[in-house]
Order: structure tokens, then sequence, then C-alpha cells
């Protein structure tokens, strides 16, 4: 059943969550810490076993895999409730220089980082579709 | 009878279903305009820069906060968009994932989340201090937002900043946000951010969660996972170290 693969993606879910709850409880912060990296690693683990064993069902995986490519028009539609408007507007100059900076100059830093650690190989072209 | 009102009143409605059908549109004429150049703007990317756009003018016409979401006939957009079903569409994307990959970037991944906000935060205090804004808590409130826009009023509220501080230092996590969102895949290529480990790095640094998972997409939804795994714990490390650590390194220093 399709339903069982939104229902493996919802357990995942409130696991990660609550886990990040918890870590937010513990370390004093009064908000989520990571309760969606949590959820995708419970995800990760969990759905790699079960097909292991042949207990996940093609249809069951459907379920998710139709949420994993509604992903970016979810982020369109996020996008398009941002409060852009006001932040442009109403930030002025040090908003606006500083939003580029605080991009430009970490992200100079990620080929950087990158030779730490095992290398990781690009992956494959894909056709755009 | 006036068929526009009916018309107009069934969209209203049945809003989560009209917000299927409007991010549909903004979908087709992405990829239409992406064809026209050849493919070398991605089409999500294009959809990104729209959303925005239409957020812009929304926040204009209404004078609200939440982008287009706020005329009554798109706000099924702030449904289909908000966090709820965000964080699960994300979640689901890592179905597939590999967790080899996750491994290898264990020691870089975690660094880069390190790196990342202690770097955002002191270039945010650099700039507020050039700008004028002297006293303590205001430098340490603006470089906060400029980790995201959730850690800024966070620590804005911890340290005891005036509110049109706190003001600047949302914008300046929106305008973060956003500038990833469009700088990303305009930059994969020299950065070299094709791989799984390169993703996780990018949103250690990163962090904004709605900015790395669009700016990721736009470049090679492949990479969103990895990067989206990342970027959720470094909102947590910010609002962890920005009204802590690092307000009390401020006060020493100044």
């Amino acid at each position: 059943m399709v339903v069982y693969g939104l229902t493996l993606l919802a357990g995942c879910m409130f696991l990660g969550m609550f886990c990040g709850d918890v870590l937010g409880v513990v370390t004093g912060v009064d908000s989520n810490v990571g309760g969606v990296g949590f959820a995708m690693l419970a995800l990760i683990l969990i759905s790699s076993k079960l097909t292991k064993e042949g207990k996940l069902s093609e249809k069951a995986q459907s379920g998710i895999t139709f949420w994993s490519a509604m992903y970016i028009p979810v982020v369109v539609a996020m996008t398009a409730c941002q409060d852009v408007a006001s932040a442009i507007v109403g930030g002025g100059a040090l908003a606006i220089i500083s939003g580029i900076v605080v991009v430009v100059i970490p992200l100079l830093l990620v080929p950087v980082l990158q030779k730490l650690g095992k290398p990781s190989d690009p992956l494959p072209p894909i056709e755009q579709g | 009878m006036d068929i526009m009102d009916i018309i107009v009143g069934i969209m209203t409605d049945y809003g989560l279903v009209m917000s299927f059908a409007v991010v549909g549109v903004v979908m087709w004429v992405s990829y239409g305009l992406s064809k026209l150049t050849k493919g070398r703007i991605h089409g999500s990317a294009i959809a990104i820069v729209l959303g925005l756009v239409l957020a812009f003018i929304g926040g204009i016409a209404t004078g609200g906060s939440k982008g287009l979401s706020d005329v009554a006939l798109f706000s099924g957009l702030g449904v289909m968009g908000g966090s709820m079903l965000r964080d699960f569409a994300i979640i689901s994307t890592a179905f597939g994932a590999r967790l080899e990959e996750i491994k290898k970037s264990g020691l870089p991944g975690i660094l880069s989340l390190l790196i990342g906000v202690v770097l955002a935060f002191i270039l945010g205090v650099v700039l507020a201090f050039a700008f004028g804004y002297t006293d303590v808590a205001s430098m340490t409130t603006i470089g906060a937002g400029a980790v995201t826009f959730i850690v800024g009023p966070v620590t804005g509220a911890a340290v005891g900043a005036t509110s049109d501080v706190v003001a600047i230092s949302i914008a300046i996590g929106v305008i973060k946000s956003i500038v990833v969102m469009i700088i990303t895949p305009v930059l994969a290529k020299p950065l070299r951010l094709n791989n799984p480990k390169a993703a996780m790095i990018y949103g250690g640094l990163m962090g904004t969660t709605s900015g790395t998972a669009a700016g990721l997409a736009a470049t090679d939804a492949r990479l969103v996972p990895y990067g989206a795994m990342t970027a959720t714990f470094y909102t947590g490390l910010g609002c962890l170290l920005c009204p802590s650590v690092l307000y009390l390194a401020m006060t020493t220093l100044l």
C-alpha cells in the first residue's frame, strides 16, 4: 500500500523531531535542534534495512518518492511566502550588503574543507528533466 | 450572479489545491524559460527566482510579511510551502541517500558547521560595527542575524537588543537565504559543488535550511539530502552559541 511509505516517513519525522526537541531542552536552546537531520538519518537507516529484507514494497516506496519529487515545488511555494519586500525595502544597505557578504565568503571555503577526509566522487551527469 | 466571484470564491476556499495549480504553472513557465537558455539556467533555479519575485510583489501589494500568501487567493501557498510540508518533503529526499557518503564527511561536516556559524557571526559583527552599531547587544544580535533569521531574534531577546536591531537581524537572515538560493547554482561549478561531501560541507557552512534547500535543488536535486542534513543542525548550533559563548566573547573583547 502506498500509504505505508507515508506512515514510515511520518514515523521517522516524529522520531527525529522528538530527538531534536529533547536535544533542545538538554542544551537549553529552547528550540528544535536538528530534528529534520535526525529524521533523515532514521529514514536512511530504517528504509535501507527494510529494503534489504524485501519488506518495503514498490508501492510503499512510491509513497516516499512522491514526496521527494514534490520537494522542489514545495520549495518554490516556500520562496513565494518569504518576506522579500520588507527585507529589501526595510533592511536597508546594512542588510543587503551583509546578506551578500555572509554568503560569498563562507562559500569560498567549500573547496578548502572538501580536501579534509576521504574524497567523494562527483555524481554522474544527468539529463535535465 | 457574478461568474468571477464564484470562480475566485472556489479558488480561495480550496487554497491548498489552488497552490498546486499555481506552483504547477510557475514550474511549467520556468522550465519553458530554461529551454530558451538551452538549459544553461536550470528550470528549478528560474522557478525559485520567480517565487521570490511573486513574494516581493505580494509583500508590496498587501504590506504583509508572508509574501504572496498574504493575498487571500494565494493563501494556500502558505500551507504548501509552510514548515510542516517542507520538512516532510526534505526528510523524504533522504530515501536513497547513501550512508557511506555521510560517513565520509563526518569530520569536515562538523568542522564546517562550527566554522559556518562562527564565521557568519564575525562577519555580521564587523559589518554592524562598520554601519555604526557599537554596543555589544546590537552587534551580537546583528551577528546572530547573519547566522540565520531565526538565530537573530532568539539572540536579540536573550541579550536585550532593541526591536529595530532585531528587525535588521531578521532582514539580514532573509537576504542571506535569498542570496544563497540565487548564487549557489551560479557558483556551483567553480566551487566543485558536485558531490555529496561538498554538499554536506556547503550545508554546514551556509546553514539557512530554506536557502540551502532551494540553492541545492537549483544546482542538482540529488545533492539536496546531503546539504539539508547538515543545514538543519546549523540553526540549532547558532541558537546555542550566539547568546552564550559568542556573546560572552563579545563582552570580554569590548
